[in-house]
């Protein structure tokens, strides 16, 4: 799984950090994520899938790598 | 003083559980146009997928609306000067705008660093109740000192201010009184924050307020500063209190899973996720404005209507999770809309959750033989507050 973090539409609520923190972090000068694993496995995987969809600015989305290019991340 | 209006429908609850005909509504029509208490009609929102729906899009669902009470006196400049710094009453790109200044001080990492120091007053106060009771009111000794001296200390609030502030602010927010009352009372608050944001900007200190005019004083007007001052020292005691009230009386109704908590360290965090949405303390969020015209549930709104959303139906909605009226801790509930959604999704829910993180467990430990002091139905709920909780709770040990 690939998972793509966009700060522009961050706003810092650390729920990914707090849902998934082997996965995301955040900054200390803006407080906005930091995505430490772009290709989380296992248990952190599904860890990560839950944060995309908890995220409340939908600021991430994820890939199961290896799909035609065609598809959508998170849709 | 006349007569309290009617509790609005949407505040309408049987203790923990929102009134029957609110869980009707979801089922059948999902949205129903209301009068709000507020002196006008708006269109209420209560399933889990539409609330979601309509905090996540502010492009439709505006924050910034133009709505104003038909007995509003105020001119458009009062307007303007009296919602700058509110975070709630903008959207982006003006609302981002505030809250990027804001986000680095409510990280995950940083509550991390608050920890040791809310231990200390927890136990501080933990003490002061081994030493005063039994009996105690657990409201006033513990549920609404501990997150106001926090956010105290966080903002720059002198805490010997407290009385003022918490009366002050409890009022305001006390949707029974008076509008006129409520207005003069919000004029005093604004006041009381004006004096606070003069005195950071002669000498900026360490808090909250000073960070702010240290690092953004030359953005951000004198007004901005005042009100995102007034609007995180209301949500900062207001909120947190509540919880902590109302989740303890959860936990003493619910035995074993007040055992639980109490002697589980890993239980806590998901417990509190589950008490956040069993019991939904906020209502509603702010109310939207729609900017153009939307369906909600099959319901067609036009533009420039209210809408607004019951949060604690949305979170008992069976869409959410399964057999939603029972309180489970041990589920945790990721999901939950009791922080909102949206670019507006509470900035200091990572704060709340510390608190409540570290102030529940160590309550239980300290009394494990923690009993209420009075029976259950002579409780009182503030029905009428826009936060939902407890006047008291006489409680033993």
């Amino acid at each position: 799984m690939t998972i793509v973090a966009d700060r522009s539409a961050c706003i810092g609520s650390g729920m990914c950090a707090l849902t998934a923190p082997a996965v995301f972090d955040q900054d200390d000068a803006e407080g906005l994520v930091v995505l430490l694993v772009a290709e989380p496995e296992g248990a952190d995987a599904r860890a990560a899938a839950e944060a995309v969809q908890l995220c409340p600015a939908q600021a991430l989305s994820s890939a199961e790598r290896q799909r035609s290019s065609a598809e959508q991340p998170g849709e | 003083m006349t007569q309290a209006p009617p509790v609005p429908l949407h505040m309408r609850r049987d203790r923990f559980d929102p009134v029957e005909e609110m869980t009707r509504i979801r089922e059948d029509e999902g949205v129903r146009e209301l009068e709000t208490g507020y002196g006008a009609r708006a269109y209420m929102v209560t399933r889990y997928a539409d609330v979601r729906e309509v905090l996540s899009d502010g492009s439709r669902f505006s924050n910034a609306g133009a709505f104003r009470p038909p007995d509003d006196t105020r001119t458009d400049a009062e307007r303007d000067r009296d919602r700058a710094g509110n975070l709630l009453a903008y959207d982006p790109p003006e609302h981002s705008r505030l809250r990027r200044m804001l986000t680095p001080e409510f990280t995950v990492r940083r509550m991390r660093r608050l920890e040791p120091r809310i231990v200390e007053i927890v136990e501080d106060h933990l003490d002061a109740l081994a030493r005063s009771g039994p009996p105690a009111d657990l409201v006033s000794g513990f549920a609404l000192p501990i997150p106001s001296l926090v956010i105290c200390e966080l903002l720059g609030v002198p805490y010997a201010d407290r009385d003022e502030f918490q009366d002050r602010t409890g009022q305001l927010l006390d949707l029974s009184l008076e509008l006129d009352l409520r207005r003069r009372l919000a004029r005093e608050n604004r006041e009381y924050m004006s004096a606070l944001v003069t005195q950071a900007q002669v000498d900026p200190g360490e808090d909250m307020l000073g960070m702010l005019v240290r690092e953004h004083g030359h953005d951000l007007t004198t007004d901005e500063l005042i009100g995102i001052g007034e609007l995180l020292l209301i949500a900062g005691h207001e909120t947190t209190s509540n919880m902590l009230g109302l989740g303890t009386l959860a936990l003493l109704r619910h035995p074993d899973q007040l055992a639980l908590v109490r002697e589980d360290p890993a239980a806590t965090a998901p417990a509190i996720e589950e008490l956040l949405r069993w019991i939904s303390i906020v209502h509603t969020g702010v109310v939207r404005t729609t900017t153009t015209e939307v369906e909600i549930a099959g319901t067609r709104i036009g533009a420039g209507e209210l809408v607004f959303c019951a949060l604690p139906t949305a979170n008992r909605d069976p869409a959410l999770l399964a057999d939603p009226e029972r309180l489970d801790v041990r589920r945790g509930a990721p999901g939950h809309l009791a922080f909102g959604h949206g670019v507006h999704h509470c900035l200091g829910a990572p704060l709340a959750r510390m608190e409540m993180r570290i102030a529940f467990p160590a309550l239980l430990r300290r009394f494990p033989q923690l009993a209420l002091a009075v029976p259950y139905e002579e409780l009182s709920f503030r029905a009428y507050h826009f936060v939902y909780g407890l006047r008291a709770l006489p409680v033993t040990w």
